[in-house]
């Protein structure tokens, strides 16, 4: 029982972090039909530059949540630049152009970014200067940190307040148009080409947070660590119906407890013959089942309803 | 009002506009009339901005618009109603309508535009919370005109509004269609329902394969011989 529990704990952070990133693909997904693969490394390079600008301040004596704030700050910042130029300079061009064109671009951007960040950074990985001592709370025979509230409640709030926003704004609107019929939003005055702008920004800061996330629970980065978190967080998309906001969140979180919790017992289950270093596969056993048996998600559209 | 020179529209090789002139005077109805593939869809996107055309020129207002966005074409009082329709499926009645106003700031004038919209089709204030994805055919016509008379249109275009309705719907729409001109908006009307069209309209352009081949008024158009044979089933 106390492992179910823990592992549930850890399942909903790492959840979290898994939904954030999703979101960042399902909403460019649902407005360009683009599985933009470089995400996952701005979450990458929002987790260096956090690491950066903390490594710098940390003998600076400013106080550590002030620290912690200029630094996610600098990350979404540096994020939403990188974002906005990588549809504008890269995608944009190949709007009409076939699918495959852009997924084999999105490849190529993820590529330049890994390696750019290797050239900036290094090959080895990053520590995260030790800023807070984290409280410990037990419940009911688990643990959990303030840390893992702190991040599980922060990418609540935040997506409580994306719902909001797409809901009643009138970008968010003028988002959901766009993301229906393009050609059509044109024709209602609105600017498809700075929705999409914005549509890469809101990803991109959303993903820089979920680096932030990243470096503050694991307290590592490292140029190629945006791989294997944007493929999980894909998947989580695809779980979720890729294209759809609220199944994004619920299959970042999904994943991030099936995970969890089959590491946890995936031990006792083998005999001891996989350990939960094999973690990883549960992600994409997940994904080949949502393909085989599911392919619009838990909350994706049937194709039939984009009349 | 409205002065195409010499468009020409083309689809990944294919000339499906061959360069026509075309010209539209304030106050006025004018149809465009062909059979399927004549080009007359093409023309509208071209004068809406969705398609760049290949070569020629658009005037509205005595300015050029050839290849503006659409977005901007809204914002000077151009509308087009699509072809197909184009309501947000997985937005309510309500918000398609909203998205109809979001290049104005007037929040009154807003509300009592769409006050008007909901008067022209009682049908549409009953299903205000209604997806608008589960609306029959007729009540999505009717949304997609409502929606674009809330950019409060100088220059409206709509493209086969009777395609796959009812003909009490079709004849529904037709009678919107002449409230809306009567309150002084200019129509461009695409149509395969040749006889509806040129009845309800002053003038009429008859199109074939890319070309303008006849222009007249509307009533010349109906008693023409060789429209009549080809366009009105006699």
């Amino acid at each position: 029982m106390d492992i179910f529990l823990q592992q549930l704990i850890n399942g909903l952070v790492l959840g979290s972090i898994y939904a954030l990133v999703a979101l960042g693909y399902t909403m460019v997904y649902g407005i360009l039909g683009l599985i933009n693969f470089a995400h996952g490394d701005i979450v990458m390079v929002g987790a260096l530059v956090t690491l950066t600008v903390t490594q710098a301040l940390a003998g600076s004596g400013l106080p550590a949540p002030v620290i912690l704030l200029i630094a996610a700050c600098a990350a979404i910042a540096v994020c939403i630049l990188l974002g906005i130029s990588m549809e504008r300079v890269a995608y944009r061009p190949l709007r009409r152009a076939p699918r495959l064109a852009p997924l084999i671009t999105a490849i190529g951007i993820s590529m330049l970014l890994q390696y750019s960040a290797a050239l900036i950074w290094g090959k080895q990985y990053m520590p995260m200067p030790e800023l807070i001592k984290t409280d410990h709370y037990a419940v009911a025979g688990a643990q959990f940190t303030g840390l893992q509230a702190f991040i599980f409640l922060l990418a609540c709030a935040v997506m409580a307040g994306l719902l909001w926003f797409i809901k009643t704004s009138r970008i968010g609107q003028a988002m959901r148009a766009t993301e229906q019929n393009p050609d059509v939003a044109g024709l209602m005055g609105i600017d498809t080409n700075r929705i999409i702008s914005f549509t890469f920004l809101l990803g991109s800061a959303l993903g820089a947070l979920a680096g932030v996330m990243v470096v503050l629970y694991y307290g590592l980065g490292h140029y190629f660590m945006g791989f294997m978190l944007g493929m999980k967080a894909f998947t989580a998309a695809v779980l979720g119906g890729i294209g759809n906001v609220p199944g994004a969140m619920l299959g970042g979180m999904l994943l991030g407890l099936i995970e969890s919790l089959a590491s946890g017992y995936i031990g006792d289950l083998t005999g001891g013959v996989l350990g939960s270093n094999y973690r990883d596969i549960f992600a994409f056993l997940v994904l080949i089942l949502v393909l085989v048996l599911r392919p619009s998600g838990l909350m994706g559209q049937r194709v039939s309803d984009r009349a | 009002m409205l002065e195409v020179r010499g468009l020409k529209v083309a689809y990944g090789g294919i000339n499906a506009v061959k360069g026509i002139d075309l010209d539209v005077k304030r106050g006025e109805l004018v149809t465009l009339i062909g059979a399927n593939g004549a080009g007359k869809t093409s023309t509208l996107k071209a004068l809406t901005g969705l398609h760049k055309p290949i070569s020629g020129h658009i005037y509205y207002n005595n300015n050029e618009i050839t290849a503006q966005p659409p977005f901007r074409l809204v914002r000077q009082g151009i509308a087009l109603v699509p072809e197909g329709r184009g309501v947000f499926a997985r937005l309510t009645v309500e918000e398609n309508i909203a998205m109809g106003a979001y290049s104005r700031v007037d929040r009154e004038q807003i509300a009592a535009d769409q006050d008007r919209v909901y008067a022209l089709f009682p049908r549409l204030a009953e299903r205000r919370r209604q997806l608008a994805g589960t609306l029959s055919g007729g009540e999505q016509q009717m949304l997609a005109i409502g929606r674009a008379l809330m950019s409060r249109p100088q220059l409206l275009l709509l493209d086969e509004p009777s395609m796959g309705l009812a003909p009490l719907m079709v004849h529904k729409i037709f009678e919107t269609i002449r409230a809306i001109a009567a309150e002084g908006v200019t129509l461009l009307l695409v149509e395969q329902n040749a006889r509806l069209a040129l009845e309800v309209c002053h003038r009429g352009y008859v199109m074939e394969s890319g070309t303008i081949t006849l222009a007249d008024s509307a009533t010349a158009l109906l008693s023409n011989p060789q429209v009549r044979q080809a366009y009105l089933g006699e």
